[in-house]
């Protein structure tokens, strides 16, 4: 026999019973050859672009899962940030791009695009200004539009006019969408350092370094590795990192071998495979759930941070021999809404948004849909999000903050956002003033290089 | 590229076992012109389980269509069939 009967049943039970899926397969498109000084031509070429690009995109995908046998959950699409394309239309125009955007989407049968988005680490051109101050009404007026704003680097520092400004944003786009659990909030994120090649969203774009069109592939499989863990209760540490990476490295073939298929079909290049562990809220496929099936009582607890250091980094290790080409953010995600376990940590009390912000020192991404009491001052998320950035700037790794003032709730309620997005507990945060701080304006340096220590 | 080129299938059959369950998927192989190359069988309590490796080369349709017949018939027999294009398992179980 070519394989042992373990071996096929292993892999038929990951798929059937421990929620191996590919998260996503997602379509990097360049638009800056859309790019015009007019908003209806603008609008039209990018609609034609992305339509001419993408258009087998889902089809592709799908006759690969049924050939696999293993599920593509998402397909998606990443385009140039918006903000490049924009600096000669009028400021109104960003509406009807974002409009543009989401209809293509939707014909394409994509559930998200990304890429309404701005890259303004050391400050703000035209385009970028106009782009942010449209992201509230752009991202009430559309249901698949997911946008980023990239405000630091390493190399750049923090610009603190920004974090300032998309204090005010997420707080004005939970107003305009407060009818539906400020869920627009859910499709913004803020980053340090962003990666041009994630396929994940909210935060996916198409870089500026990248080819004309690109296929990146997310890949999953928490239920996978907790299945894993499971079955060595007593081991050291050493043997649960052998067993993760092991773990890790069937996973990330699949997506290796779903991204090679797909971007052959789709005749375009094959970019990454991004080897983020993705929960779900379905039972088993959670994170948190690893890290409690290591020893830590509740998600939490001391210890946790330790616990998610050692997965994130088998992670990766057991990832990096399974494919030739491994990008976007690639690590362990610790969103709140879209962990079943995770929620129950933070409702019985033992998770909370300072030990969120711990652990985001050593997994991507961040503060990660954190839905907090909607009378949270923006001085406070500005706050909360300097200091995210901060630590993405000096551990040069990405962070990102997805954070949602549900306006209306208090801490200690629930939010229900529906469909992919889950169903978030509205945590506490600190009701002390960080309002002359974000006040300073102007950038936080970036780190010195040398005097590491 | 080598994926494309590469035709051969995993079938796996579970169910209850019972007279003439390979002889019915077989049947159906032959009919549609796949070579099988390799098969393995056993029985767990009164389980049946069964791993084909097959070859579609020869086939006269689509995988994805074979994978349709194949698991409607599994539905018709009361027995779970499951195709998979043999890269799945190459990919997981060879370095």
């Amino acid at each position: 026999m070519y394989y042992s009967p373990q071996e096929i049943i292993e892999t038929i039970q990951m798929v059937r019973t421990e929620h191996l899926d590919i998260r996503t397969v997602t379509m990097g498109i360049s638009l800056l050859d859309c790019a015009a000084a007019d908003t209806e031509t603008l609008c039209g070429r990018i609609y034609e672009k992305i339509l001419a690009s993408a258009g087998r995109l889902v089809p592709v995908c799908e006759t690969i899962e049924k050939e696999l046998g293993i599920p593509i959950v998402h397909k998606r699409i990443a385009v140039t940030p918006i903000a490049l394309l924009g600096g000669g239309i009028p400021p109104e125009g960003f509406s009807a791009v974002a409009r543009t955007l989401d209809k293509a989407a939707a014909v394409a049968g994509v559930n998200f695009i990304g890429g309404f988005s701005a890259l303004v680490h050391k400050g703000f051109t035209r385009g970028d200004r106009d782009l942010i101050n449209a992201l509230p009404e752009a991202l009430a007026g559309t249901e698949r539009l997911c946008a980023s704003v990239n405000l630091a680097t390493s190399k750049a520092g923090i610009n603190m006019d920004a974090v300032a400004m998309m204090g005010r944003i997420i707080r004005r786009t939970a107003e305009l969408t407060a009818h539906q659990g400020s869920v627009g909030c859910a499709k913004l994120v803020v980053f340090c350092n962003v990666p041009e090649d994630n396929p994940f969203m909210a935060g996916a774009f198409h870089g500026i370094g990248e080819p004309e069109t690109v296929i990146n592939v997310g890949v999953s499989g928490p239920g996978v590795v907790l299945n894993a863990v499971q079955k060595c209760p007593s081991a050291d540490f050493g043997q649960l990192a052998e067993t993760i990476k092991k773990t890790a490295f069937k996973v990330t073939r699949m997506g290796e071998l779903v991204g090679r298929m797909a971007s052959e079909r789709l005749d375009t290049r094959f970019g990454i495979v991004d080897l983020s562990l993705a929960p779900t809220p379905a039972v088993g496929d959670s994170i948190a759930a690893i890290l409690e099936e290591m020893g830590i009582q509740i998600c939490g607890a001391p210890g946790t941070t330790a616990a998610l250091a050692l997965l994130n980094d088998a992670v990766k290790k057991g990832g990096a021999m399974a494919s030739s080409s491994v990008g976007g953010l690639s690590g362990a995600f610790i969103p709140v809404s879209e962990d079943a376990q995770m929620i129950a940590a933070v409702e019985a009390g033992a998770m909370s948004l300072e030990k969120l912000e711990a652990m985001t020192c050593v997994c991507s991404v961040g503060i990660d849909m954190v839905a907090v009491p909607g009378d949270t001052p923006v001085e406070t998320l500005s706050a909360l999000i300097a200091d995210e950035m901060a630590i993405g700037m000096i551990n040069r790794k990405t962070t990102a903050v997805r954070i949602i003032p549900v306006i209306g709730k208090k801490a200690g309620q629930r939010v229900e956002f529906g469909g992919l997005l889950g169903t978030a507990p509205v945590m506490a945060i600190s009701r002390l003033d960080s309002s002359r701080f974000v006040g300073r304006g102007g950038q936080i340096p970036p780190p010195i290089a040398s005097l590491t220590n | 590229m080598e994926d494309s080129k590469n035709l051969r299938a995993v079938i796996t059959v579970v169910g209850v076992d019972r007279v003439g369950i390979i002889a019915r998927i077989t049947a159906k192989l032959a009919e549609r012109g796949i070579n099988i190359l390799d098969i393995t069988q056993t029985i767990m309590g009164d389980i049946f389980t069964m791993s084909m490796i097959v070859d579609l080369a020869g086939a006269e349709r689509p995988f994805v269509e074979i994978r349709d017949e194949l698991t409607a018939l599994g539905q018709e027999m009361g027995m779970e069939i499951h195709t998979q294009r043999e890269d799945v398992f190459r990919y997981m179980h060879r370095i």
